[in-house]
């Protein structure tokens, strides 16, 4: 803010006056829906999660095998060549504990999330999930997960089929 | 590379950042811009060219709002465009005016950015819920916060950060914003207080995170010859970065934000610098999160890896200190209306390059180095400025 | 200026997509476009700008999306919330500072993913003044095409015969997602939208992506053997307020055609220009657009029109391609696919549709309801 300027326009607006009795509301709620098409890859990765695999897909160039899959290796820039399963458990590369919803309400217990690196996949390719079964205090990055799946019927080809991942006992 | 033409900056303006604000998004940009225009005294109609910086449509609730919004921002009638990289267009914004002028297409370029996250319900938030993959992630009903919770977990467990070193980054900004009169958080905080405060997403917590709001900020740009016209001080720009990463985030490594680090090498090269913490006078890196600033301090190549934190608690990124870091007070300390706060930290280049800078002053400032960021932590933007 | 067009890529344009999700539409079009540049992402494109709106999308920030299948992870990426004209032109004043010698510019529309469109066409209206007017947000195309006509004396008539025109060009146009044989009588006969425009004076809308790869005047002659230059662009934004406007001109045409046509040396566009392909989002976009650019006077467009002036085989084709109406309305990329006309056509490679000896050609956009946003571009495939 230079000095030369001595005031900055802007009237703040506290909350009590926009609830205020005489203050005038009124409310819009976008019409705006969509059905985004999954395409090639994603509708291969979502089939397979409704038979309890998990599919990427491998460049033969760079030999990545991807997840989540795409038709297109985005180092390399060429199309990617097989479809390639990996295995439904994995390795913590970094986790965090949320007492908020995703409307940043406030909750009692925490979600636990995490980005799992895959066994079967290429090093650092990991996807975004949930953890279960586990205590806060517990997670650690390295921690071993294994993915613990909804019943066959209750599938429908979506990413929570996995229910959540849990720590893998090492015996 | 051989760049066609310098492009100077020769008037700023800022309004009040709050997390509501009464003025609608076109009145903040009409005072952002006027205040700007204002301090170079020029006119609107010399402005020949207008770039608007605005961040998701969603939080307006207006679809298109670019065009909304054009008439406060002084496009009508004008060549208008609006330039998106999410979180990074408050410092792209200005590197899109640059290539107006820069091009030869034209001699001045107002850029505004503008922020209006209050009219969202129940909270800004929920704006949020619409930049996931709808297949791969949005299924999961994930939180803003829990990228960057992740991203800050990785990095303090690598380099073994104690969380008192990254709280030092909220004391510093909120501190040095007392003296920033736009801003919304300044405040006088202890390590403790961070410390002591609620815990959002682990490792996350509520001073650890700037607040959404409204506000906008504007800056004239010209030519060579138009600056010469009408100011003794015009502020240069020298160098102009930006990149974008993969949006398969979960397939990264979030340790160091590399995109950054491509992005300052990018501008760098255009400004001739070579050994960026020796020739930057000061820097203006986006800070959302405390640990963001030290996470970017790195990708600007102005802290070795994992080093950014210790520079911190040794007190080099106070406003006195060897390398002063957002002597602004950031967004964590003046507020995060999204486009309009990395565009606040141009604004601050300019007037500390100008020695307007008043109580916020870095002395002997020289080239200031802003950048932003954004999206699934993807985007870095970055511009040096010179007096 | 000095930046031609050196690579063409794209899907053909279809009215629903249910087999590709966008990304495996931008790379093809991708993939295709540098092939036809010869170059290499990963190492040759400096910067790569692609034209979305998050509510076309369904994503907010869907800037996020796009580096992958257009091989530009960790490059210099950028969106422009505009229409795809606006992000040409953002890519050749990249290219004019110096800083870049190749830009690779992006469009697609996903119009078939959109279960709503009326619903988000009417999240553009301005939410205090016009949201709650609670009507098809189109009654705003309604008004202007009153006040057109009736201005004008063009007819309701004539609208209809833009139409049939470009639906019949798009017969020969192998990328067009509706070409077709229907009568004026057809179109006059559909039902009212919003008096008195019928819903058969709406383009369609259609999927597709477009890329094209620009480079500097010294790459291009390395790259290309028939380089299609910028001679001429310009672009402008009037006023938001729908109560603040002239209703029957469209005042950004005029003025972005009087500063491209200067810039092109264009003094007499009926002589000097070869084709013009321009938005036709609503029948009486066209004419209206074609007066206000200066190809004719006000009023005479309906008249040349009926005299064949501006078929395929007249004075001035316009919208050999079929324009929104008879290739699909793709949104944002629908001015891309004005150009990509234009590239065709200079290039000799327009197949059936070949306008002979084509040299210059104009594309020009609008970026629809509830806009008075305008840009234009003019073509040359000589320098």
């Amino acid at each position: 803010m230079s000095d030369k300027m001595k005031e900055v326009p802007g009237v703040y607006l506290r909350d009590s006056e926009l609830k205020a009795p005489d203050a005038i509301v009124f409310k819009s709620r976008p019409n705006a829906k969509y059905v985004w098409t999954a395409g090639i890859a994603y509708s291969g990765y979502l089939e397979a999660f409704k038979n309890g695999k998990i599919i990427g897909r491998r460049c033969r160039e760079c030999e990545r095998i991807i997840v989540p899959p795409r038709m297109f290796c985005e180092q390399c820039f060429r199309s990617t060549d097989e479809w390639v399963y990996v295995k439904d458990t994995g390795t913590i590369n970094t986790f965090s504990i949320s007492y908020l919803d995703a409307d940043a309400n406030r909750i009692e217990e925490p979600i636990l999330v995490a980005v799992i690196d895959l066994d079967g996949a290429s090093e650092g390719i990991g996807i975004l999930h949930i953890v279960g079964n586990c205590a806060p205090d517990d997670l650690h990055i390295g921690m071993k997960l294994r993915a613990v799946w909804k019943p066959e019927n209750e599938r429908i080809g979506c990413v929570t089929d996995i229910k959540f991942f849990e720590p893998l006992k090492e015996d | 590379m051989t760049i066609k033409r310098r492009v100077a900056v020769i008037g700023a303006g800022i309004t009040s950042f709050r997390r509501r604000l009464k003025e609608t998004g076109k009145e903040l940009s009409y005072h952002a811009a006027k205040m700007a225009l204002d301090s170079a005294e020029m006119n609107l109609s010399e402005i020949e060219s207008v770039v608007m910086g605005t961040a998701p449509d969603a939080f307006d609730g207006i679809h298109m709002k670019s065009e909304n919004l054009l008439d406060g921002a002084g496009g009508t009638g004008r060549p208008y465009t609006r330039p998106f990289v999410g979180g990074g267009t408050g410092v792209f914004s200005p590197i899109a005016g640059w290539w107006h002028v820069a091009s030869g297409l034209f001699d001045t370029c107002l850029v505004v950015a503008e922020e209006k996250m209050s009219p969202v319900q129940p909270h800004p938030q929920t704006a949020f819920r619409t930049i996931w993959d709808p297949i791969t992630t949005r299924p999961l009903n994930p939180n803003l916060v829990w990228i960057f919770a992740l991203e800050m977990n990785r990095y303090m467990k690598t380099y073994n950060i104690p969380k008192e070193h990254i709280a030092e980054v909220a004391v510093k900004n909120k501190g040095n914003a007392l003296d920033h009169p736009s801003a919304q958080l300044a405040a006088k905080i202890t390590v403790d207080d961070v410390l002591n405060s609620e815990t959002m997403v682990w490792p996350v917590q509520r001073l650890d995170i700037s607040p959404p709001s409204d506000g906008a900020a504007a800056l004239i740009l010209c030519s060579e010859e138009v600056a010469r016209k009408y100011t003794d001080a015009p502020v240069w720009i020298d160098g102009v970065g930006w990149s974008l990463d993969s949006s398969y985030w979960t397939n990264r490594d979030l340790v160091f934000p590399q995109y950054v680090a491509e992005a300052a090498k990018m501008a760098y090269k255009m400004a001739k610098i070579d050994d960026p913490p020796k020739q930057v006078s000061f820097a203006e890196p986006y800070d959302p999160f405390t640990y963001k600033e030290l996470h970017h301090m790195e990708g600007l190549l102005l802290a070795k890896k994992g080093e950014a934190p210790k520079m911190t608690a040794e007190g080099i990124t106070q406003r006195d200190g060897k390398l002063p870091i957002c002597p602004s007070g950031g967004l964590l300390g003046v507020g995060n209306p999204i486009a309009a706060a990395g565009l606040m930290k141009c604004c601050e280049a300019f007037w500390q390059l100008r020695n307007e800078a008043g109580k916020r002053q870095v002395d002997g400032a020289e080239t200031g180095v802003c950048q932003a960021w954004g999206d699934l932590m993807q985007v870095g933007t970055v511009t040096v400025f010179r007096r | 200026m000095t930046v031609a067009i050196v690579g063409i890529g794209h899907t053909d344009f279809r009215s629903t997509t249910p087999d590709v999700s966008f990304k495996e539409q931008m790379f093809e079009a991708a993939m295709k476009a540098y092939q036809d540049a010869g170059v290499n992402p990963r190492k040759d494109i400096g910067s790569f700008i692609t034209a979305a709106e998050d509510y076309w999308e369904g994503y907010s920030i869907f800037d996020e999306f796009i580096p992958d299948q257009l091989g530009a992870v960790l490059r210099s990426v950028c969106t422009i919330s505009g229409d795809g004209i606006q992000a040409l032109v953002t890519g050749a004043m990249q290219v004019e500072t110096g800083l870049f010698d190749i830009v690779a510019v992006e469009a697609h529309s996903k119009a078939s993913d959109m279960l709503s469109f009326t619903g988000i066409v009417n999240h553009a209206l301005d939410p205090v003044y016009n949201r709650s007017m609670n009507a098809n947000p189109f009654f705003i195309a309604g008004l202007e095409m009153r006040k057109y006509l009736s201005e004008t004396k063009n007819t309701r008539e004539q609208c209809a015969q833009v139409v049939t025109k470009n639906k019949m060009n798009a017969l020969d146009n192998p990328l067009a997602a509706y070409p077709g044989v229907m009568s004026v009588d057809e179109v006059m006969k559909s039902k009212m939208i919003s008096d008195p425009l019928s819903m058969r004076d709406v383009s369609p809308l259609a999927d597709g992506a477009i890329v094209f790869v620009l480079a500097s005047e010294k790459k291009a002659k390395e790259l290309s053997n028939y380089p299609i230059w910028l001679k001429g662009m310009s672009w402008i934004s009037e006023t938001p307020w729908l109560e603040s406007r002239d209703w029957s001109d469209a005042l950004y045409a005029r003025k972005t055609a009087q500063k491209a046509f200067k810039m092109a040396g264009i003094t007499n566009p009926q002589k000097q220009l070869d084709l013009v392909e321009v938005d036709d989002w609503f029948s009486y976009k066209e004419l209206q657009h074609l007066e206000a650019m200066g190809v004719c006077e006000k009023g005479e467009a309906g008249k040349l029109l009926e005299q064949g002036k501006f078929n395929r085989d007249g004075d001035l084709p316009v919208n050999v391609s079929g324009g929104r109406l008879g290739a699909g309305n793709l949104l944002e990329a629908s001015s891309l696919q004005s150009v990509l006309e234009c590239v065709l056509q200079l290039r000799g490679h327009a197949g059936k549709r070949q306008v002979k000896d084509a040299r210059t050609a104009v594309a020009q956009s609008w970026r629809g309801v509830p806009t008075a946003t305008g840009s234009m571009v003019v073509l040359g495939s000589e320098k």
